[in-house]
């Protein structure tokens, strides 16, 4: 194990209601570093981001994950929220009479921080979400910015998106990518950064926005390809198809 | 007296004294103890003992800033000890003195409950029960909310109430009622008759919280008139453990365009037994209702009832139960039966319930942003209990959601 590692995966295989989506799963990801997973529907992206954040429902059968050097493999989701790993969900669940800003209070006060909530909204653009009961009918744009908004508060380390764009219109999508660049500390040179992000992408919109260091393809539960130009990777991926991309070279 | 028992309203009670209540488990009166209904008196609430104060205090009340209050009524056991009225135009005194002040109560009487329902009206009759008058005069409008207490502090006694609500032409009334039980698990058995007469563009909010003990047994029997424009709304707080609870309030919207609210909270513990809901007539044009109840139990019974008619066009109606079970082993059951009814074209009535347990979907959500498990559920429930009650003074509306969340926190 590195330990300069922000995150280390290891020969990681996960279960979903006793069928395996995963297998021999190795990545890591450096402070200051942000990488991007493609893959078709089903090739279990959402699931690897699931296991890293700990969901009971996907179970390690095999391997190890490694956080900041520590191996929460068997530590709880709000644990590892706690030590500060931060997920914006895809579709997140609505809950009926919890406020949208007792999140972004839950957020702070798991992370020990005092933020102003409605300045933090502010950025997010979702001052007037703050009283209504969160996802509780939000458009997709208005989804992201919330799960964004959520993930300011809790400022994590290292931060999960889950196709940050999808749903999105062309108005939002420039206000989530600097949200995004704002979460992994665009905003300072590399070496001072201490971030980290990971990015599920479908249609790699998003590197519009964000500059990421390194790309994999997950293909049927497998990383078959991975490389340091994602650009590159999209590229392959539009041209040949996914399954072509096991055919590129793992740099 | 000789007046009274010749009276056709005393022999129909008589006739019913022994009829069983169309729902709910039967009670044998014959357990419990009657009392003699003696004249009210007015003492200063200064004088109450520190532990009658406790618990009405744990039912809402508030006993030394009367600022905060327009009106104060208490009754303990069967006898008004104390009222207050501190606005002009808001009256409040016992039922008793109103009817020897006004000829015309009278006929209000059992005009909105019927006095023969069943044998729990049948003796709040035929006991002489007395409790509050609450009226607004016309055009009036209570500042701060009025406060009602019934406290139950004998064991095994029967507590018979009669209280009358008036709201005249365009006044409004807020009332708080907290119904509670000296200390301890002594039996008892609350026989409450409530009767609402809204009047035209008048507003009357009822909240009402209670807090009995795991062996006492409560029969309330509320009915609201309202007429045209007029709006009632009851919020109903139940979450400390009662024996057997069973109660039905109709509302009949008799004048254009009246509306009735009903919000019920309710909590059942292991052992409790509560069989409520709410009955809304829609018998004039335009007439509205919302009927909302949350149920939880974690381990006790509910069956919650909804019922609405429509008879008239343009009328507009909702239903809603919501229930969650949150005792994994300890039994407990919720039991929603929620029924429309449209007797003519044009009305619109609509019902939604949803019986279940918390979804982990939605636990480990709040997970995710840090919250252990213990708090991510405890903040699903308040949300779950966080009903959205509209055209309550903000202070009562801050004053119910208080009383939730303390008592919410008893739960885990």
């Amino acid at each position: 194990m590195d330990t300069t590692n922000l995150l280390e995966i290891n020969d990681l295989a996960v279960s979903v209601e006793g069928k395996e989506i995963l297998q021999g799963i190795n990545l890591t990801i450096k402070s200051g570093e942000t990488n991007v997973i493609f893959g078709p529907n089903g090739s279990g992206k959402t699931t690897l981001m699931m296991a890293i954040m700990g969901f009971p429902r996907y179970r390690v059968n095999r391997g190890r994950i490694f956080f900041n050097g520590k191996d929460i493999t068997s530590a709880s989701v709000d644990e590892r929220a706690r030590l500060g790993i931060g997920i914006a969900f895809q579709r997140p669940p609505v809950v009926k009479g919890v406020k949208t800003a007792e999140m972004v209070q839950a957020c702070l006060k798991a992370r020990n921080r005092s933020e102003d909530v409605e300045q933090l909204a502010k950025k997010a653009d979702m001052t007037r979400f703050l009283s209504r009961d969160i996802n509780v009918g939000f458009s997709g744009g208005e989804t992201k910015r919330s799960e964004l908004l959520q993930l300011l508060a809790q400022n994590p380390q290292l931060v999960l998106l889950d196709e940050p764009e999808s749903g999105v219109d062309l108005e939002n999508i420039a206000l989530i990518g600097s949200l995004i660049n704002e979460l992994l500390q665009k905003g300072c040179p590399i070496h001072q950064r201490s971030r980290g992000g990971l990015i599920i992408s479908h249609t790699g919109h998003i590197l519009d926005y964000v500059n990421a260091a390194k790309g994999y393809v997950l293909y049927d539960g497998k990383i078959i390809s991975c490389g340091s130009s994602p650009l590159d990777i999209l590229d392959n991926i539009k041209k040949k198809g996914y399954q072509e991309c096991a055919s590129c070279p793992i740099k | 007296m000789p007046d009274k028992i010749n009276s056709e309203r005393y022999q129909k009670a008589k006739a019913a004294s022994e009829k069983k209540a169309a729902v709910g488990s039967d009670i044998d009166l014959s357990r419990f103890e009657s009392e003699i209904v003696s004249n009210p008196v007015n003492i200063d609430t200064k004088v109450l003992t520190d532990d009658d104060r406790k618990r009405m205090l744990s039912a809402g009340m508030i006993l030394d800033d009367k600022e905060q209050r327009s009106g104060t009524f208490i009754q303990k056991d069967n006898t008004p000890i104390h009222h207050s009225a501190d606005q002009d135009g808001i009256e409040v005194m016992a039922t008793s003195e109103a009817l020897k002040k006004y000829d015309w109560l009278e006929e209000y009487l059992w005009t909105a409950v019927d006095v023969d329902a069943d044998k729990y009206t049948a003796h709040v009759e035929l006991s002489s029960a007395d409790g509050y008058f609450i009226r607004a005069l016309p055009g009036q409008k209570s500042i701060h909310p009025i406060q009602a207490c019934l406290y139950l502090s004998k064991s095994r006694l029967i507590q018979d109430v009669h209280n009358i609500i008036i709201a005249e032409e365009g006044s409004e009334l807020h009332i708080i009622t907290g119904c509670a039980v000296a200390k301890g698990r002594e039996p008892g058995l609350h026989l409450g008759v409530t009767e609402f007469f809204i009047k035209k563009g008048a507003k009357v909010t009822f909240s009402m919280i209670h807090s009995w003990n795991p062996e006492v047994d409560v029969r309330p029997r509320t009915g609201a008139i309202i007429e045209e424009e007029g709006l009632f709304m009851s919020n109903y707080v139940v979450m400390h453990p009662v024996h057997s609870l069973q109660s039905y309030p109709v509302a009949r919207c008799v004048g254009k365009g009246a509306t009735a609210r009903f919000n019920s909270i309710l909590v059942a513990t292991p052992e409790s037994n509560i069989d409520t809901g709410s009955k809304v007539f829609l018998d004039a044009v335009g007439a509205k209702t919302e009927v909302i109840s949350r149920a939880i139990t974690t381990g006790g019974n509910i069956i919650a009832r909804g019922y609405i008619e429509g008879s008239q066009p343009e009328v507009k109606g909702h239903l809603e139960c919501s229930g969650l079970i949150l005792s994994e082993n300890n039994g407990g059951m919720i039991h929603a039966i929620p029924e429309l009814k449209g007797a003519r074209a044009g009305v619109d009535l609509s019902h939604e319930a949803a019986v279940g347990k918390i979804a982990e979907e939605e636990v480990e959500y709040l997970m995710a942003r840090g919250l252990t498990h213990e708090e991510a559920t405890a903040a699903i429930v308040r949300g779950f209990l966080n009903v959205d009650i509209t055209g309550l003074p903000p202070e009562l509306d801050a004053e119910l959601k208080k009383a939730i969340d303390e008592s919410q926190g008893e739960l885990f």
